[in-house]
């Protein structure tokens, strides 16, 4: 007994304490992001993906669905050009989406996708997308979005349609808050 | 230095004595269960017809952040922490806590902490109205502007409660009477020790997640922001992570308690003393691989899905064998029903209660029609109410007489115990049925169907606030004098706490006992 072994045992105590904290901020989210990249949970699709010659396999059609939906008081206009696209996979595909800031301010919007069913995210590749920057459209300014895909030849038999879907934020007040010229972060989840 | 209490406000402001400082973290936690109480009448009260009577609804969403948000960190948390202050020394044959500074200042921060919050409800904007789980981004984007002060009052109670966690083991494993080997150890202080290592893990991850809340409210980060590439779903993982073991802190302590008074009162050993241990430590350890059971319908991969549910599941083995030994404890005891007994007998009965609308709850596909409706309220409010209140009450009922010195009135403790046991059975087992039949949480106003039940509950809730009025009256009482207790109180109960003087005098153990 005696002060300093309880001083002893208290200062392991805090760091334990101490370490959790770091564990919570820094570790865990990181650790989810990645799991969910993993896993294709949440239907996170991945970032930009280089393309890598691949057999296409025309034997095989898949679906592709594509869905835009603005973030609760997003007020442009955002839709896909096409509804749904019929692809092979390994075939590089090209789709767009349209934008239409129908307001009388220069906005910025970011978009970010989802992707079902959850075990097609690994498989749904990108190698060009507008959801891995910032768009800014200026006042009644509209826009064709590019976005360029591949669907993975080991996609799983059982998927045959992919629903890709869109969600445009508005982060015209944080950009200009705390990212001015700056959309470096979102290509992370792109 | 053997000297008594200073007198007058000092005395308690400045106090080291694990007494002083366990006296008044059970004062604070009852004026915070009565507040949290009233708030929950509130809410009783405009459920009692359909329709808005009372409040609006936002401060409808208040009174439930603010009522959950009291109960568990004002009210449960605390009045563990302040038996375990009272009783851990005793208990031991240790003369004081610890560390005894660290002990006055983890108490005098959570007035402040606890100042803070109740402020919110006079800010502009109004108090946090998001629920106690305060999910993002309701509680980050959608938030009122009190949320900061919302996030900064948790820190203090994170930081109160780690180093009253820090204290406990520091005084368990070093402060220890000789002979007093951790198998001898009350089951108080087994099921402490487990809490306090639990609280340890948990309450900085409670600590973080409002501090990431925090950032993305002020400075521009985007941790559950889907607009700036985070994913409000990692701030259900990280709050269950959290939350998970923080329903075990509320109740691990109980089970404690309810394995001191039961052995009393049947005159017989408790039965399984090591099962006892060795389960406490098994529903611990279960306790952080489960939290993803409160977020089925988030939208999860089946595995994750099957593998929450069984784990979850699991946890009913180690509980089972705890209800096991509570009641073969009591089987062909001679038993007497006192009151600490009748609210330990009750605990027993209405936590196993709580325990299967838990399992209910834990089968994944039956969640989804459960989730968010008042059979989860009536699931969790049969283990906290019954389980973490009612034997809270029995610890004040079985050890008030050694802390006084005075018996307290047994037929008025009686009428307490047959208030709050009908009160609360009156409230809160129709929400079982009205959950069931679809009833949401959360919400000011129900369809038509729902108003018999609802008036029957909000009748048990009122019911069950009367009773502790007469709780407060019997204990005032008792405290200012009544029947001398002598030292054992009891016929024959176990532990150090009754070789000592009733009242218990302000140093006991200045050398220690000997144990057998």
């Amino acid at each position: 007994m005696g002060l300093s072994d309880n001083a002893k045992l208290a200062t392991k105590l805090l760091a334990l304490a101490a370490g959790m904290l770091v564990f919570a901020i820094f570790v865990m989210p990181p650790l989810y992001n990645a799991f969910c990249e993993i896993t294709g949970l949440n239907g996170k699709t991945g970032g930009r993906y280089e393309a890598v010659p691949a057999a296409v396999d025309s034997d095989r059609t898949v679906t592709v669905q594509f869905v835009a939906s603005n973030n609760e008081n997003m007020p442009w206009h955002f839709k896909p050009g096409r509804v749904s696209i019929k692809v092979h996979p390994g075939e590089e595909t090209n789709a767009v989406f349209l934008a239409y800031n129908p307001t009388d301010r220069d906005m910025v919007g970011q978009a970010i996708p989802s992707l079902v069913p959850f075990k097609a995210a690994e498989y749904f590749h990108k190698t060009e997308c507008f959801c891995f920057n910032q768009q800014t459209l200026k006042a009644g300014e509209s826009a064709e979005l590019p976005l360029r895909f591949i669907v993975d030849p080991d996609l799983p038999r059982s998927v045959n349609t992919i629903t890709l879907s869109y969600t445009l934020f508005d982060v015209t007040e944080r950009v200009s808050a705390h990212f001015d010229n700056n959309n470096a972060d979102p290509q992370r989840e792109g | 230095m053997a000297h008594g209490p200073q007198s007058g406000f000092k005395r308690w402001l400045f106090t080291t004595n694990h007494k002083d400082i366990g006296s008044m973290y059970l004062w604070f936690s009852f004026a915070m269960f009565l507040l949290g109480g009233c708030m929950a009448l509130v809410i009783r009260a405009e459920l009692f017809e359909p329709g808005l009577q009372i409040v609006q609804p936002e401060f409808f969403n208040q009174m439930t952040t603010m009522h959950g948000l009291i109960m568990v960190f004002g009210a449960v948390m605390p009045a563990f922490v302040g038996l375990a202050n009272w009783m851990i020394p005793m208990m031991i044959g240790a003369p004081d806590m610890a560390l005894p500074r660290m002990n006055n200042w983890s108490f005098w921060i959570l007035p402040f902490a606890f100042a803070m919050l109740f402020s919110t409800l006079f800010m502009e904007g109004g108090a946090p109205n998001f629920g106690w789980t305060f999910y993002a981004p309701l509680s980050t984007e959608y938030a009122p502007p009190s949320t900061t002060f919302f996030i900064f009052s948790i820190h203090i109670m994170g930081a109160s409660s780690i180093m009253g966690a820090i204290n406990i083991i520091a005084t368990i494993l070093n402060m220890r009477a000789p002979g007093m080997t951790l198998m001898k150890m009350p089951l108080f202080v087994w099921t402490w020790l487990i809490t306090a290592y639990l609280l340890i893990a948990v309450m900085p991850v409670l600590a973080g997640v409002v501090t990431m809340m925090l950032m993305d409210i002020h400075f521009g980060t985007s941790f559950f922001n889907a607009a700036g590439g985070g994913d409000p779903v990692l701030f259900q993982h990280v709050f269950w992570f959290f939350g998970h073991p923080e329903v075990y802190i509320m109740i691990l302590p109980a089970f404690g308690i309810v394995s001191t008074i039961i052995p009393t009162f049947a005159r017989k050993p408790l039965f399984g003393y090591s099962s006892m241990v060795y389960a406490t430590a098994s529903i611990a350890f279960l306790s952080f691989i489960v939290w993803a059971h409160h977020m089925f319908t988030v939208g999860m991969p089946i595995a994750g899905e099957l593998f929450f549910m069984y784990a979850t599941m699991l946890i009913a083995v180690p509980t089972g064998v705890k209800v096991f030994n509570w009641v073969t404890t009591m089987f062909r005891g001679a038993m007497t029903f006192e009151t600490p007994m009748l609210f330990a007998v009750a605990f027993v009965i209405l936590f196993t209660i709580g325990g299967f609308s838990g399992l209910m709850l834990a089968i994944a596909p039956a969640d989804f029609q459960y989730h968010d409706t008042y059979f989860v309220v009536a699931h969790f409010h049969y283990v906290l109410v019954p389980g973490a209140i009612f034997s809270i009450t029995a610890g004040v009922y079985y050890w008030l007489p050694k802390w006084t010195g005075n018996m307290y009135n047994e037929t008025m403790g009686k009428v307490h115990f047959w208030l709050a046991f009908i009160g609360l059975n009156l409230t809160f087992f129709p929400m079982h049925f009205v959950g069931l039949a679809g009833m949401p949480r959360r919400i000011p106003d129900y369809a038509l169907q729902f108003a018999d039940f609802n008036q029957i509950s909000s009748i048990g809730a009122f019911l069950f606030g009367a009773a502790q009025i007469v709780f407060l009256f019997n204990v005032v009482r008792t405290v200012m004098g009544g029947k001398k207790a002598t030292d054992e109180v009891w016929d024959n109960p176990q532990g150090l706490e009754w070789t000592v003087p009733s009242p218990a005098p302000y140093h006991t153990f200045s050398t220690p006992p000997a144990v057998r």
